[in-house]
């Protein structure tokens, strides 16, 4: 337990020493908060519209904040989540190698399990921040509007469970090579699956389908997004994140056997 | 305190060790000479258990480097060929993350930076960024974080490559006033490093030890470089006269 720790303090520490978080971060926080505007702009819009029109009565107060303004916020940031968690990640492993620490590590009474726990916690701390961070964006709403908290709560829930499972991705992706690009690149290619697998799901057929839509993220998030927290969810969060974290530390015990 | 037996490692078809033996007596600092390519890296980083050998065995104080890897990697202070550094982390930072890593216990890391500081000199850049140091300060930084658990054995891999003079003198004066009751190997095929350092030489060549003898006996009646030289050419004429050539064929 206190390798876990000293290794995901120093990794937490070294993504903030480093100018790629703060360009990362800048740009996630930059880009939430257009979404935001425009969403709320276009809110404020379709209130003014519903209401001028007298005859479709009480047809405004159908419109509501979560479903206009707090999903499509939660879905357009899982998008660029998948672009920026592996910006985040390409340099845990592959870092390490290039400039020689990984022998350091692997030279050191600890086990390789504990090496992939403590990298994960130090960068799942930072992308934690991240997505905390918008936050700030729920908070204005129920500040000055009426949104469902529980639903909103759920939303958030299913993108810092999102944005964990990216970040096991993304490990795995850096522990495969010595060079960042082909980390990030690997991370972002392997993410955009995992959001679009499911598409050929209507056409799949019944059993396929089901699976392809079990697998693809896109599905547990929305619904999560919608409010509902089913275990199945959960579970499928759950296990992307030791799946991908069992796939990096075998990846890392490698070296052992060639 | 170190033996090693039939010691080999294997890249495919490639063999880097070929079944290399040798042992370190405790105290004693053992010069591992051989010209470059020659499989002292490969012999390291096995020891130190960042690779595991293809065959044959080895102990490092009494703990086998297969079944009791962790065992062995405690006792083991090891510097790399690149000093593994973290640019962003302050020397003192560092060191305290290495001392954390290697198992120092919590209420000792403290002491054992600032001993580990204070033997190599690096009070003055305590709080500098390791990116911002000369190399001859990263690689004392190097040995600082190899010591700094105070280990049984130090593995060192060409301590001295790339410094200056006045640098090379003030390293091989630290690795020297470091053994005691420490066993040092350090890996080198700078001649005069191992004449000036070393209790004890170990010759290899292509991946085979030619000679394993006390620094007096084998600088007798010969100065360390001809007796190199003889060794590993003698070495290389055998091995093209019986080994099988290229293809694999008999000659």
């Amino acid at each position: 337990m206190r390798n876990v720790i000293t290794i995901a303090g120093r990794e937490f520490r070294s993504i903030f020493t480093s100018p790629i978080a703060y360009v990362v971060l800048t740009g996630f926080l930059l880009l939430g908060g257009w979404f935001f505007f425009n969403l709320v702009a276009r809110f404020n819009l379709l209130v003014s519209l519903y209401s001028s029109f007298q005859q479709m009565g009480d047809a405004a107060s159908e419109l509501n904040l979560n479903e206009f303004v707090v999903a499509p916020l939660l879905q357009n940031l899982a998008v660029i989540l998948v672009i920026l968690v592996p910006m985040i990640t390409m340099r845990s492993f592959a870092e390490e190698k290039r400039t020689g620490t990984y022998e350091l590590l692997l030279t050191s009474p600890i086990g390789t399990g504990q090496i992939v726990i403590g990298k994960f916690l130090g960068a799942a701390g930072f992308i934690t921040i991240m997505v905390g961070l918008t936050g700030i964006y729920p908070l204005i709403l129920a500040a000055y509007g009426n949104p469902e908290i529980g639903v909103m709560l759920s939303g958030y829930l299913g993108l810092l469970l999102l944005a964990l499972s990216f970040v096991a991705v993304g490990l795995f992706a850096s522990s495969l090579t010595e060079n960042q690009i082909i980390a990030a690149v690997t991370g972002l290619v392997m993410l955009l699956l995992l959001f679009m697998i499911s598409w050929p799901a209507d056409s799949a057929g019944e059993t396929l389908g089901a699976i392809l839509r079990y697998i693809s993220v896109t599905e547990h998030f929305t619904e999560m997004v919608q409010g509902a927290i089913d275990t199945k969810s959960l579970i499928y969060f759950a296990s992307m994140v030791v799946g991908w974290m069992f796939l990096t530390q075998r990846s890392v015990e490698s070296i052992r056997w060639r | 305190m170190i033996e090693v037996q039939e010691l080999t490692k294997r890249y495919g078809d490639r063999v880097a060790v070929n079944g290399i033996s040798f042992t370190a007596e405790e105290g004693q600092i053992l010069g591992f000479l051989g010209p470059n390519g020659a499989g002292k890296s490969t012999t390291m980083r096995m020891l130190t258990g960042f690779l595991p050998p293809s065959a044959g065995s080895a102990t490092v104080a009494g703990y086998d480097i297969g079944g009791q890897a962790d065992e062995v990697r405690r006792r083991i202070g090891y510097l790399p060929e690149n000093p593994p550094l973290y640019p962003e982390m302050t020397v003192q930072s560092y060191l305290t993350f290495v001392a954390r890593l290697k198992g120092v216990p919590r209420g000792r890391v403290r002491g054992a930076c600032e001993e580990a500081i204070e033997r190599m000199g690096l009070a003055d850049v305590a709080g500098r960024l390791l990116a911002h140091l000369s190399k001859g300060f990263k690689q004392r930084v190097g040995l600082a974080q190899a010591l700094v658990h105070d280990p049984e054995v130090l593995v060192l891999d060409e301590p001295t490559i790339g410094l200056d003079p006045r640098q090379i003198i003030e390293i091989r004066g630290l690795i020297r006033g470091l053994s005691g009751n420490r066993t040092v190997i350090l890996s080198t095929h700078i001649l005069p490093e191992v004449s000036q350092v070393c209790d004890k030489v170990v010759v290899i060549n292509e991946g085979r030890v030619i000679c394993e003898d006390s620094r007096e006996n084998l600088t007798r009646d010969a100065s360390l470089e001809e007796v190199f030289l003889r060794l590993i050419t003698a070495d290389t004429a055998e091995r093209e006269k019986t080994a099988p050539d290229a293809d694999g064929r008999e000659p």
